[in-house]
């Protein structure tokens, strides 16, 4: 019972981990047609900034909040100095970011090292939490909590706010949001800033759970992929889904089949792709 | 066959003959060895990118399983050369087949992102059943074997056999590329719509296409379990994936030769490279990004077009 409860409690934390991962590289491939290979990359950068920032004695979420700038700001200049000039070669545009992916991960390795970076959790969350005789790691409801409260922010963002309806006026029909006047380029920074934000903050938030180490933008890249081909691309309510979903299937897969904690990843991954191969929320993009 | 074209096809296999003369050394052969066999894999990728427009990032699949396929069969059950390669080449065309079916519910970007999944899946796989691959260590053969009574051991023979299957690879794509299903495939890549409206099945075209890639990958598999007599996840991972796309699209995707003189250029690069500095995955990044901006189609089709234009 013990193992099914802190099971359960890990996959929960694990999915909100991953929503943060792939909200924003669903949301840019929503809108600018690429599927950012550089997302797990960004990720990992996160994690490092962090891990180095609370070296330095810095607050906990504070060290998020600059790192998550940190990225996103990165975020902005590979948008504007290398895929704007490609725009119309979405080919050439997702090899670029693969790129990208790889001197970030290298340029990681030369400058931290190859041994494994821990993140300490806030010292305050540490201890377990008693719930009904039951202990729980207090840090890792945090994190299911942080992930939900982004979800709804994120949720209010695109559906309450102009620049919402903007993003999803250019998600759904990205020629006639141009024509209607919508500044569909100035989107695009505004877009690929949030994502690589939320992917920087998650990359801290998720360091005590995963810590920083070479191979973890490996690690998670396949993951927001396997999300967003579920949930479907450019869909909130579709990266929330398939992230629970896969942080379910990845956690419980790593705990009972060690050996084939990746292959099980593929089973929900083949379902959808028989079923609705447009993924749970998708839907055809113009 | 033309006296131009038999010309042409002479000229390359008098290239491939020239090799071993001219690298005497068995270091020096044993990259040209590298080369040819990534050239193979290029050659299969380029099935799909050149002729079908599907973009692969996961064709590291059909090189890592048939070279597992090879490692397991020869280390751990004791099983002879032939039978083994044979079921490699069998076990690489049927996961093409089957991972086809799942990458083919999608196209364009889609179909990238699943083969990508797939290929981690993979890696993941190969890196964590250690009771099977050995996981990291990876598994190492015990030498190479000897096949119709010729030893493979030595650099020489080994690349003869290598260069004689490229030899093979290249006329058999060229052919495919003459034949009506190679007009087809290319059809599908420009006009799916029309070409459904003609009366061809297009799912069935680009599955077929996946599945002659999948066969042509598997042998460059084999070949490469052999090379190195070592397999490990690398030959899985999305880096070798990567290099093969680069490869392709660097020579220039669509084109016979292309591949092949991409799969020079990057072996070549990442020996000399590899021999100074440890940072090839920031070169291999720098060179994905200049290539997409600088030559997008690529050195043949571009040397090509700055002959024709030197000549008009």
């Amino acid at each position: 019972m013990q193992f099914w409860i802190v099971q359960s409690l890990n996959s929960l934390a694990m999915g909100g981990l991953l929503f943060l991962l792939s909200a924003g590289f669903s949301l840019i491939f929503g809108l600018l047609r690429i599927p950012n290979l550089a997302h797990g990359a960004l990720f990992m950068l996160g994690a490092y900034f962090g891990a180095t920032l609370l070296a330095s004695h810095m607050n906990f979420w504070l060290a998020a909040l600059v790192s998550g700038l940190g990225v996103g700001l990165i975020g902005v200049v590979l948008e504007a100095v290398l895929l704007r000039r490609l725009a119309g070669n979405e080919q050439g545009q997702v090899l670029v970011t693969l790129g990208v992916a790889f001197i970030i991960a290298d340029l990681c390795l030369l400058t931290w090292g190859g041994d494994p970076m821990p993140l300490g959790a806030p010292r305050a969350l540490r201890p377990p939490v008693f719930i009904g005789g039951f202990a729980f790691p207090g840090y890792r409801l945090v994190v299911l909590g942080f992930a939900l409260v982004c979800a709804l922010l994120l949720w209010l963002l695109l559906e309450r706010t102009r620049l919402g309806a903007m993003i999803r006026a250019g998600v759904d029909d990205r020629e006639m949001a141009r024509s209607v006047g919508i500044p569909v380029s100035r989107l695009f920074s505004a877009v690929f800033f949030l994502g690589a934000f939320l992917a920087g903050v998650g990359g801290v938030v998720g360091g005590p759970i995963l810590s920083a180490y070479p191979g973890l933008d490996a690690d998670m890249l396949p993951l927001a992929l396997v999300v967003v081909i579920l949930g479907g691309v450019g869909s909130l309510p579709g990266a929330l889904v398939g992230s629970f979903i896969v942080g379910g299937i990845y956690n419980f897969g790593s705990a009972l089949f060690p050996d084939f904690a990746y292959v099980v990843l593929f089973l929900p991954m083949v379902v959808v792709l028989v079923i609705k191969p447009t993924g749970l929320f998708g839907r055809v993009l113009r | 066959m033309t006296g131009r074209q038999l010309a042409a096809w002479a000229l390359v296999a008098l290239a491939l003959a020239v090799v071993p003369v001219l690298l005497p050394s068995a270091f020096y052969l044993g990259i040209a060895t590298h080369a040819l066999i990534f050239a193979i894999m290029a050659l299969s990728l380029n099935i799909l990118i050149g002729h079908g427009g599907m973009t692969s990032l996961g064709h590291a699949v059909y090189l890592g399983v048939p070279a597992y396929g090879v490692a397991v069969m020869t280390m751990q059950l004791g099983w002879s050369p032939v039978p083994t390669i044979l079921f490699a080449l069998a076990l690489g065309t049927a996961t093409a087949a089957l991972f086809g079916v799942l990458a083919l519910r999608a196209s364009g970007l889609g179909f990238l992102m699943i083969t990508l999944a797939l290929g981690q899946v993979m890696w993941g796989a190969a890196y964590r059943w250690v009771g099977l691959t050995g996981g990291d260590n990876g598994i190492r053969l015990s030498g190479r074997p000897t096949l119709f009574g010729i030893n493979l051991t030595d650099a020489v023979p080994f690349y003869i056999f290598v260069a004689l299957i490229l030899f093979m690879a290249l006329f058999c794509l060229w052919q495919l590329d003459r034949s009506a299903f190679g007009a087809c495939l290319r059809g599908t890549r420009d006009q799916p719509r029309r070409m459904r409206m003609l009366g061809h099945d297009v799912w069935r075209i680009r599955w077929t296409a996946f599945v002659l890639a999948g066969f042509w990958g598997s042998v460059s598999g084999v070949l490469y379990c052999y090379d190195y007599q070592y397999v490990s996840p690398a030959a899985l991972s999305l880096p070798q994936s990567a290099e093969a796309l680069l490869m392709v699209v660097l020579g220039g995707a669509g084109t016979l030769a292309g591949p092949v003189v991409g799969a020079i250029v990057i072996t070549a690069i990442k020996t000399i490279v590899s021999s100074y500095v440890d940072r090839w995955y920031t070169l291999l990044g720098l060179t994905f990004i200049i290539v997409v901006s600088v030559m997008p189609t690529g050195l043949v089709p571009g040397i090509a077009a700055w002959v024709k234009g030197r000549r008009a």
